[in-house]
């Protein structure tokens, strides 16, 4: 009798994952909905004005998309060469005492929290920046978005890092065999054989960056454009939700429900990533 | 075929020499890992340790930095941990007990572990806006301790599930047999040789969820909507404040007083999280030895 | 019903998905004696063996037809529960498994779970001791099982096993794991044992089944790679004069 019960608590449990997202769905949609009642999903999807608690009012999230899209492709632009070369390293070059100081390394960096990262672009990074760039103001994207880089060096790294070590040692010898040379079997032979699981650690990677909330809110600025140009200050989604959040919009209003129609958008955003790179794993991936 | 062997010791060299370039190569991307990192280390010491002090950690926050502390945020963090632990670690340990040891292997299975691992991708402040929603809205827990325990629990849960996973799955078959053979029924078999022998794993990969959920600030942002407080919490239903928002709230202030204050906050959380994952590598390497003698 | 045999297998036939492991099986154990089961190397012998207390049963696809009866009821009739019979069949392991935990724990877990009602450090003692243990760990039963040495924690798995006074023992090539003075050990132990319960030995070891048992079974697989049993009877008359050429032809080496 316990046994039974016991096994029903235990699915229970298991079952509360599939309640949260159920959850997150219908906390987003149900407020969402209000909001999209009032304004058209297009012109939310394609207006370049982001204005929803100023005069003139105006709906347009592509700025926000913008925003932090910009700032996402700095990062990428630093973690992704940093990353790969970093995993090369670890996995066809370091010798294990390297490894082992390197290693730990990383993983503090990727256990730091995120506001610590904000503080260590507005306080350091910024002022540096502006020595190079003088009409640069103190928040603006590439400051946010080189911090974010090295934020997320240690996600890419790491899970290129395994899918090269998952490629077995018989591939590398039979290259070194043929006479090629270290680098040569790292990157016609390791790489190619580890791809999708280098392609996977990048997609992951960016829709890590793209959901991360308090390195933009502290450095990036707190104003949506529409622009690429790295030494402004412009404003994510993620940003955005924080902002309102802390603010004295009156619940339920039409103000107040854009946090949710953002949110829905940046959760579909980021659901779509995850299910890209865990399906070019499953599908790409060679079984050895 | 002289000529052939020295062309062939020429390219040789050539490709020697661009292996030699990558190697730097290689080596430079790892120093810019490191040196960040260390940049980042000095610029907290160098500007927070001069504001590190028994009264920085006893009093409240204040508009006059000389005056302000951390104690509203301490103490806010500790209940937090301890409720989200509370919650998360039952929870996760009990789901992937039933996902490695009762599961069968069909499409409900199937579903629960895609959701799991899709929901350790969602963005952290989409879980405050679930829990804003649910926890503070339709459960109407307020904006309170609760709500936000219940909400950071659920942003850990993934990570508590896969670590608890592996650690049963790190329980060798053979225990269980010998189980089996004495007559034990499944739910013996877990109780009494299964979860044993992975409260090591268990235990690291709860450290791991509340050093994740330590550093949270955009959910729980969501939720209390606060970030400046100067009282402690004295129940869960209490709103409340944590370290990292202590943190955000100093560092967005215009004075630079402010920032010396923030990263003296940083210091004391990146102690705490120095901490816990110390006692997580220990205990790892102790369970190691324990299950090899 | 109590008679000379306490185990009666009839028609056994066992699959593993669509591969048959054991065809049309029918022999007696007969009580208290050690019954050796022998033949070549993935014969069956081991499947053979955990039919008898349904540990088959724990890996999918497996499926059983015919009758394994266990005084007289078939342990494979529907509704039985197996959990049961291993409380009255008791296993004994290729290679010893001691669960991680101290040497008292691994003896009383069984009666724990089983909900014994005595004095628990007093069934240890007596299960130790019948384990011929006892005098080797009496100032140790708080350590773990794990620094105990390979023949120390087999008769430890002995000793767990017996704890629960199973009517019969099933041992799973119990000695192939440990050096020849632990073998020996063990070899004299099932002897002893034989008085009280009823043992059940797989061996590859021929002279081990000569040394040991009362009765053997010898199998062998056909070409479809189907376990059969060939021919069982007292042991010094299957070795002395085997009524099955295959039979001869294993006990004389010609194979296997």
């Amino acid at each position: 009798m316990e046994s039974k019960l016991v096994h029903w608590l235990l699915f229970g449990c298991a079952l509360l994952s599939i309640a949260t997202t159920l959850g997150i769905v219908v906390s987003l949609l149900s407020q969402a909905l209000g909001f999209f009642r009032e304004v058209s999903i297009w012109e939310f999807l394609t207006g370049t004005r982001w204005a929803p608690i100023l005069v003139p009012q105006s709906f347009g999230v592509l700025p926000l998309v913008a925003g932090t899209l910009l700032v996402t492709v700095i990062a990428a632009a630093v973690a992704m060469p940093v990353g790969i070369a970093t995993a090369i390293f670890l996995s066809e070059y370091a010798p294990d005492r390297v490894r082992r100081i390197i290693k730990p390394s990383l993983e503090i960096l990727a256990g730091i929290p995120t506001v610590v990262y904000g503080y260590f672009a507005l306080t350091l990074i910024s002022p540096l920046l502006q020595k190079v760039f003088p009409d640069m103001l103190i928040f603006n994207a590439l400051s946010a978005g080189l911090v974010m880089g090295l934020m997320i060096i240690p996600m890419v790294s790491s899970i290129s890092e395994d899918a090269m070590l998952a490629v077995p040692r018989s591939l590398r010898e039979g290259a070194y065999a043929l006479g090629a040379t270290r680098l040569e079997v790292a990157l016609r032979v390791t790489v190619p054989a580890a791809l999708s699981g280098i392609i996977a650690a990048f997609i992951l990677a960016l829709s890590r960056a793209i959901g991360e909330t308090m390195l933009v809110t502290i450095a990036a600025g707190a104003t949506p454009k529409m622009t690429f140009n790295p030494l402004e200050s412009i404003q994510t989604m993620t940003a955005f939700i924080v902002q309102l959040s802390l603010g004295e919009t009156p619940h339920g209003s039409l103000e107040y429900n854009t946090i949710f129609a953002v949110g829905l958008l940046l959760f579909l955003m980021t659901l779509v990533m995850n299910l890209l790179g865990h399906w070019v794993v499953r599908r790409w991936q060679e079984r050895y | 075929m002289q000529q052939a062997t020295t062309l062939f010791h020429r390219r040789l060299r050539l490709r020697k020499g661009v292996g030699d370039v990558f190697h730097i190569l290689f080596l430079l991307a790892v120093f810019v890992g490191i040196a960040g990192l260390l940049t980042l280390l000095v610029q907290v010491l160098v500007q927070g340790l001069p504001w590190l002090n028994w009264h920085f950690l006893t009093s409240y926050p204040s508009r006059h930095p000389e005056q302000a502390g951390l104690l509203s945020a301490l103490v806010g963090t500790v209940w937090l941990m301890v409720l989200t632990a509370a919650f998360t670690v039952p929870v996760g340990v009990g789901a992937a007990i039933y996902l490695e040891e009762y599961a069968p292997k069909n499409w409900l299975t199937r579903l629960i572990e895609v959701n799991i691992s899709n929901l350790a991708g969602v963005p952290s402040i989409v879980y405050g806006l679930l829990g804003l929603t649910i926890f503070v809205g339709w459960m109407a827990l307020g904006r309170s301790l609760l709500a936000g325990a219940l909400t950071l629990g659920l942003l850990v849960l993934p990570i508590v599930i896969m670590a608890s996973r592996e650690a049963i799955r790190a329980v060798p078959w053979t225990y269980r047999e010998a189980a089996y053979a004495l007559g034990a029924d499944k739910w013996q078999v877990t109780k009494g040789v299964v979860l044993p022998a992975a409260i090591p794993g268990v235990l690291t990969g709860t450290i791991l969820a509340m050093s994740r959920a330590i550093g949270e600030a955009a959910p729980v942002l969501a939720i209390s909507a606060l970030v400046y407080l100067t009282f402690v919490p004295t129940s869960p239903l209490d709103r409340f404040t944590v370290l990292p928002i202590q943190i955000f709230n100093w560092v967005t202030r215009p004075q630079d007083e402010f920032r010396g204050l923030a990263a003296a906050g940083i210091i004391v959380l990146l102690v705490i999280l120095l901490s816990m994952n110390a006692i997580a590598i220990y205990l790892r390497n102790r369970y190691q030895i324990r299950s090899e003698g | 019903m109590p008679g000379s045999s306490i185990i009666e297998v009839k028609g056994l036939n066992m699959w593993y998905g669509n591969f048959q492991a054991l065809r049309n099986i029918s022999l007696t154990i007969p009580r208290h004696q050690v019954t050796a089961v022998i033949g070549p190397s993935g014969c069956g012998k081991s499947t053979f063996l955990r039919c008898f207390n349904r540990m088959n049963d724990l890996i999918p696809g497996a499926r059983v037809a015919g009758q394994v009866l266990f005084d007289g009821q078939d342990i494979y009739a529907p509704g039985v529960d197996p959990t049961e019979i291993r409380s009255r069949v008791g296993m004994v392991f290729q290679k010893p498994n001691p669960f991680p935990k101290s040497i008292f724990d691994n003896v009383a877990f069984g009666l724990r779970i089983n909900g014994y009602q005595g004095n628990l450090a007093e069934a240890v003692e007596s299960s130790l001791r019948r384990a011929a243990l006892w005098d080797e760990v009496k100032d140790l039963l708080h350590k773990s099982a794990l620094a105990l040495s390979g023949g120390q924690q087999q008769r430890l798995c002995i000793a767990r096993a017996i704890a629960i006074e199973p009517a019969v023992i099933l041992m799973d090539e119990p000695c192939s794991a440990l050096d020849p003075v632990a073998t020996l050990k063990i070899e004299d132990l099932m002897r002893s044992l034989a008085e009280d319960y009823t043992i059940i030995i797989v061996t590859h070891n021929m002279q081990q089944a000569a040394r040991v048992s009362d009765t053997t079974a010898f199998m062998t697989m056909e070409e479809d790679r189907a376990g059969i049993v060939v021919e069982y009877g007292p042991t010094s008359e299957l070795f002395a004069n085997p009524k099955d050429k295959r039979t001869e032809d294993y006990i004389t080496g010609r194979f296997g």
